[in-house]
């Protein structure tokens, strides 16, 4: 199994850089150095001098990917790219455009976003898969009918919508927490009732559909007719036998997004007003930090791999059949 | 079952047998769970006592006993302590509920609190208190007048030829080489604690060479154990001129001061030397360089309290600029401090700590949270204005005439990224005063048939308080002046432009995409302004009549298409080359809403026949096209830097031309006789003579109609009954302390309208188990029928 991983993380490395390449043409298309220069340096009064100054000064006075001037090795390494880029591969983030440490900020910010995400994974599994549960249970009933119904209902709601009525019904209308806002410690967890209600509501709809056609698939297998024929009752059958084998593709499901809940989401931390890493990115992007937007990208792209592998490893643990090598 | 010590009090508290749980208990046991002691090591005096008086029995295997439930009690416990007198919804903390403390957000986190740096006024919201100009606004006076803030009295002026012999002001224009600003300062001035200043007993500063060791436990500058000041000197405004200079320091006006104060150039080469230097050094460029061994031939210090500040020629609009943060003092300790390679790799920085002598200062920077302003301990203190305008002693705003400020203690922004929750909040009173967004406009504000805007009637029953004002800044419609077919001086590209100015029809544009909030501009200049004329004489008459209510009355469109016959385009086709006249918008778009405003363009057009083109894009490349010059028509839009007609006229002065210098005259427009105008214009004193000039340019710029003169914002704020003091004051930065609060008012104010409302939730719960009937029935039926 070692071998394995490590030559999954072998396979990262030119992943990593592909998607460092492609982040950075595609921030470069969209936005010149001089841009960054004149959205960094202010709307008014900012002179040519000033731009030259702010890019000799950030690093971005440099080619962009080749540098037909220099000789050698150095018409690569002598570049806006190899000099931003390198040492991100060893977890340098090195400092934003406006001089703030990336890596502190991100060790900072992540634990917002984790405070929502982590409570709305949990309970949002717990009421989905339960919620499907009663549905695969009740099958074929007006109760199965009606729940697809507004499950599918639910799926075709923006989530916007969730978070603007969440915010009307439940903190303007009924009072009964802050709208938005964040703080640290115990007097943190009134700020996250709201977005974590939120987030488990939006996400019943997808969740349970999803979660329902994995215990149908199982439901009617032969093990769970035999186990009918037997006289097994319904609820034995559905949670002795057919639960732990949709559990396969749930868990590992699960275990692919572990990693990725620390990034945060952009619309309900920009709504709730949470510091999280979502709105860290969104606000990168719209400042045309460069250095945030690639540090995020990459953070992202190495936890979204790690997550597969993960999701690799987890089913060598619930599935004995499963061998790597 | 004898219950054990201790986890039997936990049993007692779960189980009231009538009523609910007592909230003192909650009062007593969370700040215990919070000092982080278990539930078991509470005294027993804090517990047991149920609502209804009679003890419950302990229960053997109690839940509460296993860890997952004592972490869902504990949570329990914490969720009630909502349940206080406060209501559940408060985001604040219990305890400052009568505080005297300012509630305000920010959307963007502040990008600079450098004074040299911010040049934005999401940035002068918080140093515009911390730190302190030689001179500030009248808060009150209208037009906006000057007046000492950290000067002792106004500046001295004094002129000089070129032979150094005093001149007079009125002297004709070259013979003043030199204005000289004598400004003295007012004695006594300390700066806010810092650590920057703190010394130890050999009166050796303490933290401006740290160690590693010392470094370790610093995060913040609150993590610094001594705290110090000392009064504030000449030196340290001089010092921060200099900074200007500094090209570390990016200053948005070092390109501008290099125009007018002597020696500047020559003192940011010097810095620039010093930097090349200190480069090959091992702390590199951004090394303390001492900037008082270098040398500005234009600033001077005269003794401790006194200044000179030397300028090239004449610049009246310099005294404006001595209100601004860019001329605060600024200690050498600081900048020292600062310049710490191991405090800049812990973000402590000048951009992120201010240092100031101000009203307010800076105690929490967490922009990813919150920022707390401070009453700074060592002001010097100020008194209330005891001068207004009528209108405003009417208002109550001499109220606190004479008394000290600031009134306020402490001023708390929170991160609010979106409008709608800011607002939500602002109605159940966690925000003291807002603005008003287009989605909330109609809910707060209706217009009655003259446009006069009033509250409505939820807003009254809040006893709110609505206060508008025209802002001191133009959106526009440009030009581009050397575009072929819009620009330059021809009869036929000036009656096309005309013609357009009328076709654009800004009233409408106010009305749909500003909800009435604007006043469509008749020339250059917003009202307020020195040169602005009232009434009919204000009147453009190229765009407007005169109606029979003595009000502009925009021209009909029958008389725009004349205009465009004369310039040679029927019906929208140009009649030399009998092809459909095709123009071109250059547009920064963003989004949706762009869309719509974008459309309604093109149908101000096609009432003029022609067809026009979007080239929608982003700003940068918006940006881009205009400095290159290759738009032909594009919006844009200018805020006041000072009251001045200057700082609006010399958006069309042809020495600022974009496309040549890089300046602010985006449509490149030029005219030998009103940039004349503008140059004797600039340099005189508020008067009659003024006055004509001005009117000479408005003249001559409606007529060549560069822009399409578009409209002044209105700005609209709302303010709870107990924020008192409140005027808006669009140039002044610093109105923090002029402002008070009824904390007492405000708190009965949000416990009324926060009542928490428990009945949909019971209704809820009733109704998912009313769903879950039908399921037990359906199952039972199941379970109890037979197989066939």
């Amino acid at each position: 199994m070692m071998a394995y991983i490590v030559r999954r993380f072998l396979y990262a490395i030119p992943i990593l850089i592909g998607v460092n390449i492609l982040t950075f043409v595609l921030f470069f298309i969209v936005n010149t150095p001089d841009d960054m220069a004149y959205m960094h340096l202010g709307a008014k009064r900012v002179t040519p001098q000033a731009v030259e100054n702010w890019k000799a000064e950030h690093g971005y006075d440099k080619p962009l990917l080749v540098n037909t001037q220099a000789e050698g090795i150095k018409c690569l390494t002598d570049t806006i790219f190899f000099n931003k880029s390198v040492r991100l591969f060893v977890f340098d983030f090195g400092t934003s455009e406006s001089g703030r440490d990336i890596s502190y900020d991100i060790s900072q910010r992540m634990w917002p976003s984790l405070a929502i995400a982590i409570p709305v994974l949990l309970i949002g599994v717990l009421i989905n898969i339960s919620y499907a549960a009663i549905i695969v249970f009740f099958r074929a009933t007006y109760i199965d009918f009606w729940s697809v119904v507004i499950t599918v209902a639910m799926l075709s709601i923006s989530t916007l919508f969730y978070i603007i009525g969440g915010q009307f019904l439940i903190g303007k209308l009924w009072h009964l927490v802050p709208i938005s806002g964040y703080d640290t410690g115990f007097n943190g967890i009134k700020f996250l009732v709201l977005p974590v209600i939120v987030g488990v509501i939006g996400g019943i709809g997808g969740g349970t559909r999803w979660y329902r056609t994995l215990f149908l698939e199982e439901v009617n297998k032969d093990y769970a007719r035999s186990g009918r024929a037997k006289g097994l009752s319904e609820l034995r059958v559905l949670f002795r036998h057919v639960f732990p084998n949709a559990l396969i593709p749930i868990l590992t499901g699960i275990v692919a997004i572990l990693p990725l809940l620390f990034m945060g989401s952009l619309l309900t931390e920009s709504f709730f007003s949470v510091p999280g890493l979502g709105s860290y990115t969104l606000d990168a992007i719209q400042r045309q930090d460069f250095a945030i937007v690639r540090s995020m990208v990459f953070l992202g792209t190495f936890l979204y791999i790690i997550g597969l592998l993960l999701t690799d490893l987890s089913y060598t643990l619930v599935d004995p059949r499963v061998r790597l090598h | 079952m004898k219950p054990e010590h201790g986890e039997a009090r936990a049993v007692y508290y779960l189980l009231p047998e009538r009523g609910g749980p007592d909230k003192s208990l909650t009062n007593r046991i969370l700040p215990a769970i919070i000092r982080g002691m278990s539930i078991t090591q509470l005294p027993a005096c804090t517990c047991l006592k149920v609502s209804s008086g009679v003890q419950a029995r302990p229960r053997r295997g109690c839940v509460i006993r296993k860890p997952v439930f004592r972490f869902l009690f504990l949570l329990f416990l914490t969720c009630l302590s909502a349940c206080d007198d406060s209501a559940w919804n408060d985001p604040y903390p219990h305890k400052d509920a009568r505080a005297n403390i300012l509630y305000s957000s920010f959307g963007e986190r502040p990008k600079h609190m450098d004074p040299a740096r911010s040049y934005s006024s999401n940035e002068y919201v918080f140093i515009g208190q911390i730190y302190e100009p030689p001179l500030q606004y009248h808060y009150l006076k209208r037009p906006y007048e000057l007046i000492p803030l950290a000067a002792d009295s106004m500046p001295e002026v004094s002129y000089k030829d070129k032979n150094g012999f005093p001149v007079g002001e009125s002297s004709q224009a070259g013979v003043i080489a030199e204005s000289r600003y004598d400004i003295t300062l007012k004695a006594g001035m300390l700066y806010q604690p810092h650590p920057a200043f703190a010394k130890d007993e050999k009166g050796h500063y303490l933290y401006h060479q740290m160690s590693d060791k010392q470094l370790q436990p610093i995060h913040t500058l609150a993590d610094f154990k001594q705290f110090s000041s000392r009064e504030v000197t000449a030196q340290d405004y001089v010092n921060q001129i200099k900074r200007l200079a500094d090209p570390r320091n990016h200053s948005p006006i070092s390109s501008l001061m290099a125009q007018y104060v002597l020696g500047f150039e020559e003192a940011a080469q010097a810095i620039r030397k010093k930097i090349a230097e200190n480069k090959k050094s091992a702390q590199g460029e951004y090394q303390y360089i001492d900037l008082s061994q270098i040398e500005m031939k234009g600033v001077e210090v005269l003794d401790e309290h006194h200044y000179r500040i030397r300028l090239k020629g004449r610049y009246p609009q310099f005294v404006y600029w001595l209100s601004m943060t860019f001329f605060s003092p600024m200690p050498w300790e600081a900048e020292k401090f600062y310049s710490q390679p191991g405090l800049k790799e812990r973000n402590i920085s000048l951009d992120w700590y201010p240092l100031g002598s101000g009203p307010y200062m800076l105690t929490e920077n967490n922009p990813n949270l919150r920022m707390v302003l401070q009453r700074n301990p060592n002001f010097h203190g100020e008194d209330c204005p005891v001068r207004a305008m009528p209108q405003q002693i009417a208002e109550g705003l001499l109220k606190d005439a004479g008394k000290a400020m600031p009134f306020i203690d402490r001023a708390v922004y929170n991160l609010e990224k979106e409008t709608i929750p800011y607002w939500n909040k602002f109605l159940q009173g966690y925000y003291d005063s807002s603005g008003i967004s287009s989605d909330s406009f109609d809910q707060a504000v209706s217009l009655n048939a003259g446009g006069e805007a009033s509250l409505t009637e939820e807003m009254q029953h809040k006893g709110m308080r609505l206060k508008s004002s025209v802002q001191a800044s133009i959106h526009y419609m440009g030009f581009n002046m050397r575009d072929p077919i819009v620009g330059g001086n021809t009869e036929k590209a000036r009656l096309l432009r005309q013609a357009i100015s009328i076709a654009m029809d800004y009233e409408e544009f106010i009305s749909i995409f500003a909800n009435g909030r604007g006043v469509a501009a008749q020339g250059m200049l917003p009202p307020g302004i020195f040169g602005f004329r009232e009434g009919t004489k204000g009147i453009n008459p190229y765009v407007y009549d005169v109606n029979k209510f003595v009000r502009a009355s925009r021209k009909p469109i029958s008389y725009a298409r004349e205009l465009m016959k004369k310039a040679g385009y029927v019906d929208g086709i140009d009649m030399q080359t009998g092809k459909p006249l095709i123009l071109y918008f250059d547009a920064k778009s963003s989004g949706p809403s762009d869309r719509a405003r974008l459309n309604w363009v093109v149908k101000q057009f096609e009432k003029l026949g022609i067809d026009l083109v979007l080239r929608s894009t982003d700003y940068n490349r918006f940006q881009e096209k205009m400095r290159k010059g290759s738009a032909q028509i594009f919006m844009w839009g200018w805020n006041a830097d000072y009251p001045d007609p200057e700082n609006f006229f010399f958006l069309l002065f042809g020495g600022n031309c974009k496309q040549d210098n890089n300046g602010e005259n985006a449509a490149n427009y030029q005219n030998a006789e009103f940039d004349a105008l503008f140059e004797r214009m600039k340099y005189m004193p508020n008067g009659e003579e003024r006055q004509k000039i001005v009117d000479q340019m408005q003249e001559i710029l409606r007529h060549d109609a560069p822009w399409v003169w578009g409209y002044h914002p209105k700005g609209y704020s709302l303010y709870h009954n107990w924020f008192k003091n409140v005027e808006p004051n669009l140039m002044a930065n610093n109105t923090l302390k002029y402002k008070r609060l009824d904390s007492d008012v405000r708190a009965e104010k949000r416990a009324q309208w926060n009542k928490p409302v428990l009945l949909p939730l019971l209704l809820l719960s009733v109704l998912l188990l009313l769903a879950l009937i039908p399921a037990i029935v359906m199952y039972r039926q199941s379970e109890r029928s037979q197989a066939l």
